[in-house]
C-alpha cells in the first residue's frame, strides 16, 4: 500500500546520533518513552532466558514422565505438566529459543532482502522498478497461509524451511515500504550531484540511500519480529511448523492442550500468554522506536 | 486524474495473471497429487494403470502449458471448473462457505470499528495521559494476542464458567438469526479485537495529524465549541486513512481465518483453502487463490484511488 | 478349512453393552442423528477407500453376506438366505432371498449380483475398482436362475467368504449399470434398509426407511440424519449437547471422559480393541537398518506396558499387540507374547541388551529421522512416545511429518530411514492381516523393503494349514520371525475404539472395525 512519504526525511541525523554517546541515547529513550523502554526490557529478558535456557530450566523439556501426566501447577512443577508429564515451564523456557530464532531469523532476512529490493527498485527506476513492483504486488496479494503451506509442502517440515515460509511473505511488504522511502531520497538533489560527479551505483546506494532508509527499515524489522512469532505459532498450531518433541509455543497449544482444556487448562493458558507477551514487547518497543525516529511515518 | 485511474486499473490485470501463474506452478511443484491421495485410503491398492487412467481423466497427463491454457480459457468465460476432490462445480462449493466467511468478516469488522473509533479518538484527544497509554496498551495487546488462542480461551471460559457451548453447526442468518448470531459472535469478537487494535492505532495517529492542522487551530481560536470542531472537521478527515486500513484488513479476513475457523469449527473459506491444498485439489486451490487475490487487489485499487485523489504528489509518479 | 474359525461364535468385543438393551423389545420409530466428520468424495462403494464412504453408503445397500455385529466375527446372510462351498473350495453357491426390491421398485435378481461383482473384479475401461486384485481368483460368475449365483474360483482361496462379506461390495442394479457404468458415482440406489433422501453439501445427509425392505419389521428407525462437522470438538459438543446420538468412528479418551462427565448415565460407552495398529517400517535398504541388531535394539527399547497404561489415557491406543488383535482367536496369549523381543516386562534388561546390540553393530550414537504420517491422532502422541523411548538407549530421533498427499509416495519410494506405517482391516483374519509382511517381491505393501523366504514359507504354511493347531504353530513361528528374530517391522500398540453414544440408541454393537455395522438396520431408539 502507498505510504505517506516523509518530506523532511531523516538524512544525516542517523549518522550524527551514532557519534553521540550510546548511553545518553538509551537514558533519553527510557525517560521519554517509558512504554517502549518496558518493551525493550522484556525483549532483553526473553533473549536472556533463551540464551540461558539450559541453566534456568528446572527440567529437561523433552523428558517424558508418565508418572506425572497432566499434573496441576505445584511446587514441583510451577506451571504444571502436559499430557506426557513434561514440565510446562521448562518447555516454555526452551520454546523461547524457537520463538526468537524464528522471529529474528525471519524478520532480519525478510526486512533486509526487502530493503535491498526496495532501494534497488527505487534507485534504478524505470523498467526495473515497474517489473519489480508487479512481482511484489503479486506476492502481496497471495494469501499468506497458502504460501506457507505450499513452501512447507515443497521443502519439507523443518525449522529452516519454516523460517523461509515466514520470511517470503514479508519480503514484498518491506520492499514496498522501503521503496516509498527510498523514492523520496532519489529525488534529492545531492543524489543527482553524486551521479554527476561520477560516483558509482554501489557507492551512492550504500552511502546516501541506505542510511536514510534506516528508520523505516528498523521499524519494519521490529514490526516483523512480532508478526513472525505469531505466524510461527499459527503454523505450529496447524501442524506445519516445528514438530514434536521440540518445544515451541505454538506447538504447545495443539492437540492435547485443546483436548484437555477443561481438565488441564494450564496447558493452553501459559503458552498463549508467552506468545502474547513476546509479541507485545516487540510491538511496544517498535512503536516507540518509530515515534522516536520519525513520527510522520504512518505504518499499519 | 483519469489517466491515473486507468493506469492503476490496467495494472490489476497483469497482477492477477501473475497470481494465476504463481499458484498454477506452485501447486505442481508441491509433491504428491490427488490421484495418489484418492486411492490410497486405509484399505486399498490401485495399480499403476489405474492411477494413470485416473490422471488422464483429470487432464493431469497433458503438458503443463496446455493445462494452464485450458484453465485460463475457462476463467475468461467465467467457468471455474469442478473440484477435483468432490466433482462438484467450484462455484457451488465456494458459495456454500462464502456466506459464513462473509458474515464473519463483516461482523468482525463492525466489532473492530465499534471498539477502535471511540478508543482511538479518546486516545488522540487525551494524548500522553493515562487514557492514551491505556488505549495503546489495549490495542497492542490486540495485535499481540494470537486470535486462535483467544478463541480457545473464550470457549474454555464459556464451558467452565457458564457450562455452555455455542452452537457448532452453521445455520444461515435468514433461517434462524438467533442461532446464527449465537454461533458467530464469538469468533467475530476474537477476530474483531485484533482488527480493532490496528484500527485504533490508525485512528489515533490520523486524529493527531488532523488536530495539528492549521484550520483546527483557527476554529479553536474563533471559540467554537470543542465538540463541534471534532465533529465537523477532525473526524471527517481522519476517517479516510482509517477506512482504507479497515478495507485492507477486511480483504485479509476473507479466506485468511484458517486457524480461527479451526478453533471455532466453522466451515468457511479458510478451511476450504487448507482442505484444497492438502488434497492437492488443483482446480479448487487455484480458484480460491484467485478469488482472494482478486478481492485484495480490488480493495487496494480503490485505496490507491483515494490516496491519489488526496495527495497529488503520488499521482504523478 | 477356514469355515471352522469363521463359524466359531467367539465373541470378540470387550463391549460394555447396556444391560437393558440386551433384553428390551425394539421400538419402531424415531430419527437417528449422527455426527460425521466429512462427506464422501465418491458415491461409488467400489471406488471408495475411506470410512466416510462406507459410513454414508452402507444404509442404502445390501450385500451377499455380512458380519453379525452382535456375534462378531460370525458371518450371516444379508441378501443370501443360504450358501454352500464346494469341498474343493473352487465353487461358492449362494441362494438369494425372494422379494428383494431396489428402492425404485424393481426386483433384485442374480443378474444384479453378477453385474456388481463383475464390475468389482473386472471394471470397464476407465473405471477404478480399488480392491480388484482381491477378486483375481474368481474365474467366472454364473446365474443359472434368478435366485442363484455361482462363483467359480481358479484356486481355493480360504478368505474368499470374508471378501464376500466386505462392506465395500455394494450391490447395484444391473439395468442401471448397463445404461451407464458410471451411474453409481453420482447416484445412490440400492436394496438397503434406508432409501436415499438428500445430500446437502456442507450440511447433512438424510436417509428414510425403505418401506419395502426385504426384512419384515426392519429397519426400526423412521430415518436418520448425518450432520457434517468439521472437527472433533464439534462432534464432542454435539454428542454432549444431545444434538447427536452417536459418532461412529470413535472418540479419544479425553473426549469420552468429558461426554461422560457431562451426561452421566444418559450415555452408554462401548469400547473394543480396534483392528488398526501403527507399525514402524524400518527401511532395510538404508544403513544401518539393514543390520538386524539395530532393528532389534529399536524394538527392545520400547516399554510397551508402561506405554499402554499411559497412552491409553491420552490417545486411542491401548493393548500391547502382536500380529493379531488381542482377544481374537489367533492372537498370541500375553504370556507367550512376553517372550518376544520388546515384549518383556523387564524393561531394564531389554534396554541394556539394546545398548549392547547397538554397540556391537557399531551404531552407538545412532541418529535418524522418523517420518510420521500427517494425521494427529494417534500418530503424534505415538511419535512422542517412540522418540522418548529410543532416547533411553541413546538414539537421537527427529520427527518429520509428511502430509497425506506425499505420504504414500514416500513409503512406496522408500524415501525414509524409519517411518510410520499402519495396518487397518475390516476383519481380524491372519491371511489379510499379515499379508503385507511377505517379501517385497510378493507384497507391494511391504515398505520395509526386505526379502525373507522363510517368512514367505511360514505365511503359506499358515494359510494352507488344515487343522487349527497346525495353523497356530505356523502363526507363532511367523510372529517370532517377524518381530523377534528379524524384526522386519515393529508393532506399537493396538488402537482402541471408544464409542460413547446416547443411551437412547439401542441395537448397535461395537466391532473391532469401524467399517462394519453401519447399515443401521438393527438400531432403534427409546424415547
Amino acid at each position: 500500500m502507498a505510504i505517506n512519504v516523509p518530506f523532511g526525511a531523516v538524512d544525516v541525523t542517523a549518522t550524527e546520533a551514532a557519534r553521540a554517546s550510546w548511553w545518553a541515547i538509551v537514558k533519553d529513550f527510557c525517560r521519554r518513552r517509558p512504554l517502549g523502554a518496558a518493551g525493550a526490557a522484556v525483549v532483553l529478558l526473553l533473549v536472556v532466558v533463551a540464551l540461558s535456557a539450559n541453566v534456568i530450566a528446572p527440567y529437561d523439556p523433552e523428558k517424558v514422565d508418565f508418572g506425572a501426566m497432566l499434573a496441576r501447577p505445584s511446587a514441583a512443577h510451577w506451571l504444571g505438566t502436559d499430557a506426557f508429564g513434561r514440565d510446562v515451564l521448562s518447555r516454555l523456557i526452551y520454546g523461547s529459543r524457537t520463538a526468537l530464532l524464528v522471529g529474528f531469523g525471519a524478520a532480519v532476512v525478510g526486512a533486509t532482502v526487502g530493503a535491498v529490493l526496495g532501494v534497488g527498485s527505487a534507485y534504478f527506476g524505470g523498467r526495473v522498478d515497474l517489473y519489480l513492483q508487479r512481482v511484489l504486488d503479486i506476492f502481496i496479494a497471495f494469501p499468506l497461509i497458502i504460501l506457507a503451506l505450499a513452501i512447507v509442502a515443497i521443502l519439507g517440515n523443518s525449522l529452516p524451511n519454516l523460517i523461509m515460509a515466514i520470511t517470503i511473505p514479508m519480503i514484498p511488504r518491506c520492499a514496498l515500504v522501503i521503496r516509498s522511502s527510498a523514492l523520496s531520497i532519489r529525488e534529492m538533489p545531492y543524489v543527482d550531484a553524486a551521479r554527476a560527479a561520477g560516483f558509482g551505483h554501489a557507492r551512492i546506494i550504500l552511502r546516501h540511500m541506505l542510511p536514510n532508509v534506516m528508520a523505516p527499515y528498523l521499524i519494519m524489522l521490529t514490526s516483523f519480529l512480532g508478526q513472525a512469532i505469531l505466524l510461527e505459532a499459527s503454523l505450529s498450531f496447524l501442524g506445519l511448523g516445528v514438530q514434536e518433541p521440540t518445544p515451541a509455543w505454538g506447538l504447545m497449544l495443539r492437540g492435547a492442550a485443546v483436548d484437555f482444556a477443561e481438565s488441564a487448562p494450564w496447558m493452553a493458558v501459559f503458552p498463549g500468554l508467552a506468545i502474547s507477551l513476546a509479541v507485545f514487547a516487540f510491538n511496544l518497543f517498535g512503536d516507540s522506536l518509530r515515534d522516536a525516529l520519525d513520527p510522520k511515518l504512518r505504518t499499519l | 486524474m483519469w489517466k491515473y485511474v486507468v493506469k492503476r486499473f490496467l495494472l490489476m490485470i497483469p497482477t492477477l495473471f501473475g497470481v494465476a501463474v504463481v499458484i498454477f506452478v506452485l501447486m505442481r511443484i508441491v509433491p504428491g497429487d490427488i490421484v495418489e491421495l484418492r486411492f490410497s485410503g486405509e484399505s486399498s491398492y490401485a495399480s499403476k494403470e489405474n492411477l494413470a487412467a485416473e490422471r488422464a481423466r483429470y487432464g493431469l497427463d497433458q503438458p503443463l502449458w496446455k493445462q494452464f491454457a485450458t484453465w485460463i480459457w475457462g476463467l475468461v468465460r467465467f467457468d471455474f471448473g469442478t473440484s477435483m476432490w468432490t466433482g462438484a462445480p467450484i462455484l457451488q462449493e465456494i458459495k456454500l462457505r462464502f456466506a459464513l466467511s462473509l458474515q464473519l468478516a463483516i461482523m468482525a469488522t463492525v466489532v473492530g470499528v465499534l471498539i477502535a473509533l471511540p478508543l482511538g479518538v479518546a486516545a488522540a484527544l487525551k494524548q500522553d495521559t493515562w487514557v492514551d497509554y491505556l488505549a495503546r496498551v489495549v490495542s497492542i495487546a490486540g495485535i499481540a494476542t494470537p486470535s486462535f488462542w483467544l478463541g480457545i480461551l473464550m470457549i474454555l471460559t464459556l464451558l467452565v464458567v457458564f457450562r455452555w457451548l455455542p452452537p457448532m453447526v452453521y445455520t444461515p442468518f435468514w433461517v434462524n438469526p438467533w442461532q446464527n448470531l449465537l454461533q458467530l459472535i464469538w469468533p467475530a469478537l476474537a477476530v474483531g479485537y485484533r482488527l480493532s487494535a490496528v484500527a485504533t492505532r490508525m485512528t489515533r495517529s490520523a486524529m493527531l495529524e488532523v488536530l495539528r492542522e492549521d484550520y483546527i487551530r483557527t476554529a479553536r481560536a474563533k471559540g467554537l465549541v470543542e465538540m463541534l470542531i471534532l465533529k465537523r472537521h477532525a473526524l471527517k478527515n481522519a476517517m479516510l486513512p482509517v477506512l482504507t486500513v479497515t478495507g485492507i484488513e477486511f480483504a485479509f479476513l476473507m479466506g485468511g481465518l484458517v486457524v480461527t475457523e479451526q478453533v471455532f469449527n466453522l466451515n468457511g473459506l479458510g478451511l476450504l483453502f487448507v482442505q484444497a491444498v492438502t488434497r492437492r485439489d488443483y482446480t479448487m486451490t487455484q480458484a480460491l487463490v484467485l478469488l482472494v487475490a482478486a478481492v485484495f487487489i480490488i480493495v487496494n485499487f480503490f485505496m490507491d484511488l483515494m490516496y491519489g485523489w488526496l495527495d497529488p504528489r503520488i499521482r504523478y509518479r | 478349512m477356514k469355515l471352522k474359525t469363521l463359524c466359531g461364535a467367539l465373541v470378540l468385543a470387550m463391549a460394555l453393552a447396556s444391560a437393558a438393551g440386551a433384553q428390551e423389545q425394539p421400538r419402531r420409530g424415531g430419527v437417528l442423528r449422527v455426527a460425521v466428520a466429512s462427506e464422501p468424495n465418491t458415491l461409488d462403494c467400489h471406488a471408495g477407500t475411506t470410512f466416510t464412504v462406507v459410513h454414508h453408503l452402507a444404509p442404502h445397500y445390501s450385500f451377499l453376506v455380512k458380519f453379525d455385529a452382535a456375534n462378531y466375527p460370525r458371518i450371516i446372510g444379508d441378501l443370501a438366505e443360504s450358501w454352500t462351498v464346494a469341498p474343493d473350495g473352487l465353487t461358492y453357491t449362494f441362494r438369494i432371498r425372494d422379494g428383494v426390491l431396489f428402492h425404485d421398485g424393481t426386483p433384485l435378481t442374480s443378474a444384479d449380483v453378477k453385474a456388481s461383482f463383475d464390475r468389482i473384479r473386472q471394471p470397464p475401461a476407465g473405471l477404478v475398482s480399488v480392491r480388484q486384485s482381491d477378486y483375481e481368483d474368481i474365474s467366472a460368475i454364473e446365474t443359472p436362475d434368478p435366485r442363484t449365483v455361482i462363483f467359480r474360483l481358479r484356486a481355493p482361496a480360504a478368505s474368499m467368504l470374508l471378501n464376500f462379506a466386505s462392506p465395500w461390495n455394494c450391490l447395484y442394479s444391473a439395468a442401471r449399470l448397463a445404461a451407464d457404468p458410471r451411474w453409481p458415482e453420482r447416484n445412490v440406489m440400492g436394496t438397503g434398509p434406508f432409501r436415499f433422501v438428500e445430500h446437502v453439501r456442507g450440511s447433512h445427509w438424510v436417509g428414510a426407511r425403505f418401506e419395502n425392505y426385504f426384512e419384515e419389521g426392519k429397519p426400526y428407525l423412521d430415518g436418520y440424519r448425518a450432520v457434517f462437522m468439521t472437527s472433533s470438538s464439534a462432534m464432542v459438543a454435539a454428542v454432549r449437547g444431545e444434538r447427536a446420538h452417536a459418532q461412529f468412528r470413535g472418540f479419544s479418551p479425553s473426549e469420552r471422559d468429558s461426554i461422560v462427565q457431562a451426561l452421566g448415565n444418559k450415555i452408554t460407552v462401548q469400547e473394543s480393541p480396534w483392528n488398526c495398529v501403527i507399525l514402524v517400517a524400518l527401511n532395510h535398504e538404508r544403513k544401518p537398518f539393514g543390520d538386524k541388531r539395530v532393528r532389534k535394539a529399536l524394538t527392545l527399547a520400547l516399554d510397551r506396558y508402561e506405554g499402554s497404561k499411559a497412552l491409553s489415557k491420552i490417545a486411542i491406543v491401548k493393548d500391547v499387540a502382536g500380529i493379531q488383535v488381542p482377544g481374537t482367536p489367533w492372537a498370541t496369549p500375553p504370556a507367550e507374547l512376553e517372550k518376544l523381543a520388546g515384549y518383556s516386562k523387564d524393561i531394564a534388561a531389554s534396554r541394556a541388551e539394546a545398548k549392547r546390540l547397538l554397540k556391537e553393530a557399531g551404531a552407538e550414537n545412532l541418529s535418524f529421522t522418523y517420518k510420521n504420517r500427517g494425521v494427529a491422532m494417534p500418530y503424534e502422541p505415538l511419535a512422542v512416545w517412540l522418540i522418548d523411548q529410543w532416547r533411553q538407549i541413546g538414539v537421537t530421533v527427529k520427527q518429520e511429518v509428511v502430509e497425506a498427499a506425499a505420504y504414500y509416495a514416500t513409503l512406496r519410494g522408500g524415501d525414509f530411514d524409519v517411518a510410520a506405517d499402519f495396518q487397518c482391516g475390516f476383519i481380524v483374519e491372519p491371511d489379510l492381516d499379515i499379508y503385507k509382511f511377505q517379501s517385497s517381491s510378493i507384497s507391494h505393501a511391504n515398505y520395509s523393503r526386505y526379502e525373507d523366504k522363510v517368512l514367505d514359507e511360514l505365511y503359506v504354511k499358515q494359510a494352507r494349514a488344515v487343522d487349527a493347531e497346525e495353523r497356530r504353530k505356523a502363526l507363532r513361528a511367523f510372529e517370532k520371525r517377524l518381530l523377534d528374530e528379524e524384526v522386519h517391522y515393529i508393532y506399537t500398540l493396538q488402537w482402541h475404539r471408544i464409542i460413547p453414544h446416547s443411551a437412547k440408541m439401542r441395537g448397535w454393537t461395537i466391532t473391532p472395525s469401524h467399517y462394519l455395522n453401519q447399515q443401521l438396520d438393527t438400531v432403534w431408539l427409546t424415547d
